[in-house]
């Protein structure tokens, strides 16, 4: 015991040596540096560049002017900015929080009781499809809706003679469902965690005082998953605000602009009508938005640092 | 078991079948595509069973936009991992006064949607002349990959003892050699969790490459499987699927490789609490 009692001592003055902060600064500058000038740095320049008349050809693409408030104007006036921002709202309401919270609850729940073969396939079917890359689901997405599609297909063998063309006569519906299918396994995931963490005590004792399904899904098992609920859907929100390549690959925004989010609305803007500036005052607003929901994230994971 | 609860057993397993089906049949018809000689847009039995498809795709080019892709995504996981590991190290183990708003900021910024800043970084890149380059292209994935990785890594660097390191620098160990032998190696789940992530995103990713890239001999695989789509009128589908499902391997195979071995590393790195 007595030969312990230096080692602990020359163990905690080095520690206090091999603690300096040079040291610190220096193993964080790499990723400070790397952040500050290629993350932060574009944030940055996106409150710039959005009150300026910079475009992406032209005259104004060197040579542009600080213009104000002026972009803002032209946006908040702009039907098609409203109609983008109407899209994005029913296609966040439609996929992500009907969709995809209310798909993968269901699963979570489901999958509780199921028998464990099924519950192992399904799983790994719902989750192969969240693992693809973006672009395939969308060509799957685009095949399976397409005239000749496997859908119409499918209806036409049950005897339907005319089925529609499902990316122009229902587009946003068509993207909505895509975009449900492809995220449905990230709630399914979060949600079977969290039911996991239900105390099954708890549920046999409401069932013995006589409560139904119902009542121990919405008095027990929903509060007691609530910030998980919650947390997943901010996470859902963020991911859904950048959505760009399903819906871009699928149906191009179009037909007309039936299916143009604010991420679609703001590269068209940007890059085929070539009005950088403007579509930075778009991106501003996205990221505004994103902002928002990173706060409440923060706010409700509650972390201890 | 009663009748009831028989019956009511039944029915959830069949209600999972039938959404389990719902979720595959999507999926059949890039399968049955690629296997079939004369591919449509609906799913056929592949009939004449073909790999004419798969020979068709395989060529240089196509080859050249796969390696594009393994340079980016390798690339840019290799960088966000070195890069996060070590500025995790001060971020566990000091006590640091800005600490806490450094943090508050990571993990701020890993919710920021990258959608949005593509039109500003093309801004930026176009200004300092850095468009149209892999290297490039693959920084900003690195600079939008490193709140989360340095996030994640904080947290498995935490759950190694500090005292296992304290005990190799009584023994004469370097902080860089105690990082290295003792806290690396316990963390080597944690590791591998953050590299297939971030290459598995940086693999998938489509709209950065799609605006910083310009030259079609630099599209990663993510961006040449789109212009096959929209540049010719008349769409080999067979090829298109066949392509697709070459693109999705390295990412499936990575996902149950990492499910399989890694197991618990993959709990978001409590992005989600209960």
């Amino acid at each position: 015991m007595a030969t312990a009692i230096p080692i602990q001592t020359s163990s905690l003055s080095q520690r206090k040596s091999k603690r300096p902060l040079w040291r610190a600064l220096l193993f964080l500058a790499p990723a400070v540096i790397v952040m500050m000038i290629f993350y932060f740095g574009p944030v940055l320049w996106t409150f710039y560049i959005s009150f300026t008349n910079v475009a992406l050809t032209g005259p104004t693409a060197t040579h542009y002017q600080f213009t104000g408030l002026r972009n803002f104007q032209l946006m908040f006036g702009s039907g098609s900015f409203w109609q983008a921002v109407l899209i994005s709202l029913w296609y966040f309401i439609g996929s992500a929080l009907i969709g995809q919270t209310v798909l993968g609850l269901l699963l979570a729940l489901l999958m509780q009781r199921a028998n464990p073969v099924v519950r192992a396939a399904v799983g790994a079917v719902v989750i192969a499809a969240w693992v693809i890359p973006e672009i395939v689901k969308a060509f799957t997405w685009f095949a399976f809706l397409s005239q000749n599609g496997t859908l119409n297909t499918v209806l036409q063998s049950m005897g339907i003679a005319n089925p529609p063309a499902w990316l122009f006569t229902q587009p946003l519906l068509a993207v909505i469902i895509a975009n449900t299918w492809a995220g449905t396994a990230f709630s399914m995931m979060v949600y079977s965690a969290a039911l996991s963490s239900v105390p099954n005590e708890l549920i046999e004792a409401a069932k013995m005082d006589g409560a139904t399904f119902w009542q121990v899904l919405f008095r027990i098992v929903l509060p007691v998953i609530k910030n998980s609920i919650m947390t997943n859907t901010i996470l859902i929100t963020l991911q859904t605000l950048g959505d760009f390549t399903l819906i871009y690959a699928m149906t191009g925004g179009g037909p007309g602009t039936q299916t143009s989010v604010l991420p679609v609305f703001m590269y068209q803007q940007a890059f085929s009508f070539y009005q950088l500036g403007y579509g930075s005052a778009i991106s501003l607003i996205l990221l505004l938005m994103g902002i928002i929901a990173s706060l409440l994230y923060i706010r409700l994971l509650n972390v201890d640092l | 078991m009663t009748a009831r609860v028989i019956i009511s057993k039944g029915v959830i397993n069949l209600i999972l079948i039938v959404i389990g089906i719902l979720f595959v049949v999507p999926l059949l018809w890039v399968i049955t595509a690629a296997f079939s000689q004369n591919a449509s847009l609906s799913v056929q039995w592949p009939q004449p069973f073909s790999l004419e498809s798969f020979n068709q795709v395989l060529t240089a080019s196509n080859g050249f936009a796969f390696l594009n892709s393994f340079y980016l995504s390798i690339g840019t996981a290799v960088a966000t991992v070195l890069i996060a590991t070590v500025a995790a190290y001060p971020l566990s183990r000091y006590q640091l006064r800005f600490k806490k708003p450094f943090l508050y900021t990571i993990l701020f910024a890993t919710g920021l949607p990258i959608t949005a800043m593509m039109v500003p970084v093309y801004e930026v890149y176009n200004a300092l002349g850095l468009v149209d380059s892999l290297f490039w292209t693959g920084t900003f994935l690195v600079a939008s990959s490193l709140p989360f990785a340095i996030w994640m890594m904080k947290n498995f660097m935490d759950s190694v003892p500090t005292e296992l390191e304290e005990a190799a620098w009584v023994d004469g160990a370097s902080v860089l050699g105690s990082l290295l032998r003792v806290i690396l190696p316990l963390m080597r789940p944690g590791l591998a969790a953050v590299g297939i992530f971030i290459f598995v995103g940086a693999w998938g990713n489509f709209f950065v490459p799609f605006v910083l890239i310009q030259s079609s001999n630099l599209d990663p695989a993510a961006v040449t499987i789109y212009q096959f789509f929209s540049e010719y009128g008349m769409v080999a589908y067979g090829q298109l699927a066949a392509y697709s499902i070459l693109y999705t391997i390295p990412v499936v195979v990575l996902y149950i490789f990492s499910s399989r071995w890694l197991g618990g590393a993959f709990n978001f790195g409590g992005a989600v609490k209960g």
